[in-house]
């Protein structure tokens, strides 16, 4: 009895075989759709780079009517919100993330996370309306600008759309500091306050550097915010006040441009390699940000994402 | 001995990882309808020769082994050996009783059911037959649908002990089985073991020497990966042929 | 010289200064939204095909365009994100495969919406000919998903104590049979989760429906998967940029709808996190 129970067939083994190939194949699909995204953007965006000549193309000029694809005004647009929106969002944010991992009391971190919850579900529309009808007059008052359509503006809205992104990813790090390296500060007289910044921020150095680059992809991918409020002119920011005129995304020019172009033409190319742009610079952040985190072990990775 | 083995252990080496070999050139021979308990020191390999018997080490990764463990003269590691039989065959109760989140009678059928049967009243009266040898029915037979969690942890032991009883195997493992049991516990579940091996081969790894001493029929001392010496229980106990299962099982270190 | 105790009291204070900065815009947006917003919504609002160039009438359209291409996303994005999930927490090894596939992940989470929007131009309007539909908005909206959906879905099924694995193959089961009766059962809830988290990120985007499925007017209901369709986020869009003399009421209210719709997710998705916490028998 013992030999014919052991070598009987399995008893799904067909249907087990086919699930277990179809899971199998989801899992691959990961990197089958990078592929993918990336080949079809090269497929359309490709020929940009020979039927535009690259002087043209990285010029300082944009008019898509003229014949002129000069996309640095674009690039430096983009540059200049996101690194904006750093700047603002970066010191709110791992203050934050410390406030309500380290001090503050259980009943206002629950109230804190899921607001913070919110903001991540806000879609960018809703904040890009708001922006134009609300925060620009607010700009173009206390500023006393001509328009309050203005990098600042965007960068402000953009700050507060990676935030959620910074905030959660700073304070898993900081959560995953051992508890040990506190309480070895504590026992030797250190206040809590010393103990957050001369020993917890620092052992959370590299999650707090990921959070701040994945706030940086997401801000520069941003689209439907920028669009809506940084006036978007396709100019050369380098003026000192830069900050406080209109500029144009790349993003938002791919965004704005892509409805009225012919398929196939010229501008079509080229709105498709701007995109091979923002796909290659956030691509590299990512990876480099995901390289820190297999580093710092694989457990942390899952909650990046959400 | 002129039974046939069950299990038959040849040259058995097994890595884990890269590191020093967990158990080392192993030979022993398992005989059907007994008590064997392997016995020693903590990290000597035990559980890993047990988990070795039904192949639950094929879970862990990066692992090598060499020799071969013979089921009724067959190769279990043999390939297009079908492991899942090989498990049904060769049953585990763990040192913790982890009952599975669901109900008494889920956790006793869960095996049978897995393995296709869907009668009714055939997984019924395999329900009341592995809590009767398991002796657990009379405490839960009133209550079949209710979460086995709410069992204490000696009916939770018994109900895993019933559980493995209910695929109807040839040989149990028990690996530590009354580490978190109160005495009483203790008593009934090594009370049942002696009754069940009547029916099944039963490889043990004690909670004590003072356990082993009490169950055994016959016993293997396990030290650092190394088969030292086994034995008749009777004679292994009291009169141990090499220093250091005199040592242990006198107390003198472990 | 501060003493230690004060420069601790003057960084708490800036800390928390800080979180309500962070905060309280976010109270303002939302309270501000519901206010302008809740006047203009009626029945007919809901329930009326826009009139007058979008300037009166309801939303609609809109509104059921976005709940399709919800459904869409989810239909997309579930078997394919769980899938992942089941492969890389349960089969996977740590390998150099293995690691690419997470790499992968992560970019695809980090590509901006509007290079989704392109890629389902190049791919599927154009590529396999789909046109700007329905199907093509929800396989781009399910792949924009992906991520998300693949990484909670992970989490919950990781958070499955291994011991039920364990007992489960001991007791003769199949990796499939213990992942089916031991795993995905009791991880349930949080991919539950994810998905709807997953599917609040979808329903807000206008970037990726942009060139792939949205109808700038369209005042009747969609037909099939090849139909355009009207959908909120864009109609936002629309009527606050590219019609003129629109009422601000109109466009608050959708403004609030959307946010409704939108944040009814999360809602959901606490709900149902909550609710299983507390049936959960380990």
């Amino acid at each position: 009895m013992t030999e014919d129970r052991r070598n009987e067939q399995q008893r799904h083994p067909w249907g087990e075989f086919f699930i277990e190939s179809a899971i199998k194949t989801c899992g691959f699909s990961a990197i089958i759709f990078v592929v993918l995204i990336f080949s079809f953007l090269f497929r359309e965006g490709a020929p940009a780079f020979w039927s535009v000549s690259p002087s043209n193309l990285f010029g300082t000029r944009w008019y898509p009517t003229f014949g002129l694809y000069g996309t640095l005004p674009l690039i430096l647009g983009s540059l200049l919100v996101t690194v904006g929106a750093v700047i603002i969002a970066l010191p709110l944010g791992v203050a934050t993330a410390i406030f309500v991992g380290e001090v503050a009391p259980h009943w206002l971190r629950e109230v804190l996370k899921p607001l913070i919850e919110v903001l991540a579900g806000i879609p960018s529309v809703v904040l890009g309306f708001l922006g134009m009808v609300a925060l620009s007059p607010l700009v173009r008052q206390y500023l006393h600008m001509p328009t309050g359509l203005t990098a600042f503006t965007g960068a402000v809205l953009l700050a507060y759309m990676s935030l959620p992104t910074i905030v959660s990813v700073a304070e898993d790090a900081i959560d995953a500091v051992p508890k040990e390296y506190r309480d070895a500060a504590y026992a030797l007289g250190a206040t809590h306050w010393q103990t957050i910044w001369r020993v917890v921020l620092p052992a959370a150095k590299s999650g707090v550097i990921v959070a701040v680059m994945l706030g940086i992809g997401r801000a520069i991918g941003e689209t439907m915010t920028v669009m809506m409020v940084t006036g978007n002119a396709a100019r050369m920011p380098l003026e000192w006040n830069a900050l406080f005129m209109p500029v144009r995304t790349m993003t938002a020019t791919i965004a704005a441009e892509m409805g009225e172009v012919a398929q196939g033409s010229t501008h079509y190319h080229v709105l498709f390699a701007v995109g091979i742009i923002l796909f290659v610079i956030t691509f590299i952040i990512n990876a480099v940000a995901s390289l820190v985190i297999i580093r710092g072990g694989p457990k942390r990775g899952g909650r990046l994402l959400g | 001995m002129t039974e046939q083995a069950k299990f038959l252990i040849e040259n058995l080496t097994f890595y884990y990882d890269s590191g020093p070999p967990a158990l080392r050139n192993i030979n022993l021979t398992i005989y059907p309808h007994e008590i064997l308990v392997i016995f020693g020191p903590a990290l000597s390999g035990k559980s890993t020769l047990l988990r070795l018997l039904n192949r639950l080490n094929d879970l862990v990764y990066d692992t090598r082994m060499e020799g071969r463990i013979l089921l009724d003269g067959e190769d279990i590691y043999a390939p297009g050996v079908n492991v899942t039989e090989l498990r049904r065959q060769v049953g585990m109760v763990f040192a913790l009783p982890i009952p599975l989140p669901t109900t008494i009678r889920g956790n006793v059928t869960y095996g049978p059911r897995l393995a296709g049967e869907r009668n009714r009243a055939r997984l019924d009266e395999l329900t009341e037959q592995s809590l009767r040898a398991a002796a657990l029915w009379d405490e839960v037979k009133d209550r079949l649908d209710e979460p086995a969690n709410a069992l204490s942890g000696g009916q939770q032991q018994r109900l895993c002990l019933a559980r493995v009883l209910a695929l109807q195997p040839e040989v149990i493992l028990l690996d530590n089985p009354t580490s978190g049991l109160d005495p009483l516990s203790t008593a009934k579940v090594e009370a049942s073991l002696q009754t069940l091996k009547r029916d099944y081969t039963i490889v043990m790894v004690p909670h004590s020497v003072q356990q082993a001493a009490r169950i055994a029929d016959r016993a293997a001392f396990l030290l650092s990966g190394e088969l030292i010496e086994h034995n008749i229980a009777a004679e292994l106990f009291t009169r141990p042929q090499d220093k250091r299962t005199e040592d242990y099982i006198t107390g003198r270190f472990g | 010289m501060i003493s230690r105790q004060t420069s601790q009291k003057i960084a708490f204070t800036l800390l928390t200064l800080a979180a309500f900065v962070v905060v309280v815009p976010i109270v303002l947006v939302v309270g501000y939204i519901v206010v302008q917003g809740a006047g203009a919504i009626s029945w007919e609002f809901l329930t009326a095909m826009p009139r007058e160039g979008m300037r009166e009438g309801g939303i609609l359209p809109a509104v059921v365009g976005t709940v399709v291409l919800t459904f869409g996303t989810a239909i997309v994005a579930m078997p394919i994100g769980i899938g992942a999930a089941i492969y890389l927490a349960e089969y996977a090894r740590d390998t150099w495969l293995t690691r690419l596939i997470r790499l992968a992940i992560i970019n695809l989470a980090g590509i901006p919406s509007v290079v989704y929007g392109l890629f389902g131009l190049g791919l599927f309007v154009l590529f396999l000919n789909f046109g700007t539909s329905i199907l093509a908005g929800s396989l781009t909206l399910g792949l924009l998903t992906l991520p998300v959906v693949i990484s909670t879905a992970e989490g919950a099924i990781l958070s499955v104590p291994q011991s039920f694995r364990v007992v489960s193959i001991s007791l003769g089961g199949t990796r499939w049979q213990t992942i089916r009766h031991q795993v995905l059962p009791h991880a349930l809830p949080g991919i539950i989760t994810g998905v709807i988290l997953g599917l609040e990120r979808a329903a807000g985007e206008t970037a990726p429906i942009l060139f792939t499925v949205a109808a700038f007017y369209l005042p009747r209901l969609p037909h099939s998967i090849l139909d355009q369709t009207m959908a909120l986020p864009y109609h936002l869009y629309v009527i606050s940029t590219q019609v003129p003399g629109m009422p601000v009421e109109v466009q608050f209210g959708t403004a609030l709808v959307l946010l409704i719709l939108v944040l009814s997710f999360n809602v959901i998705a606490t709900i149902i996190r909550s609710h299983f916490r507390r049936l959960r028998q380990w």
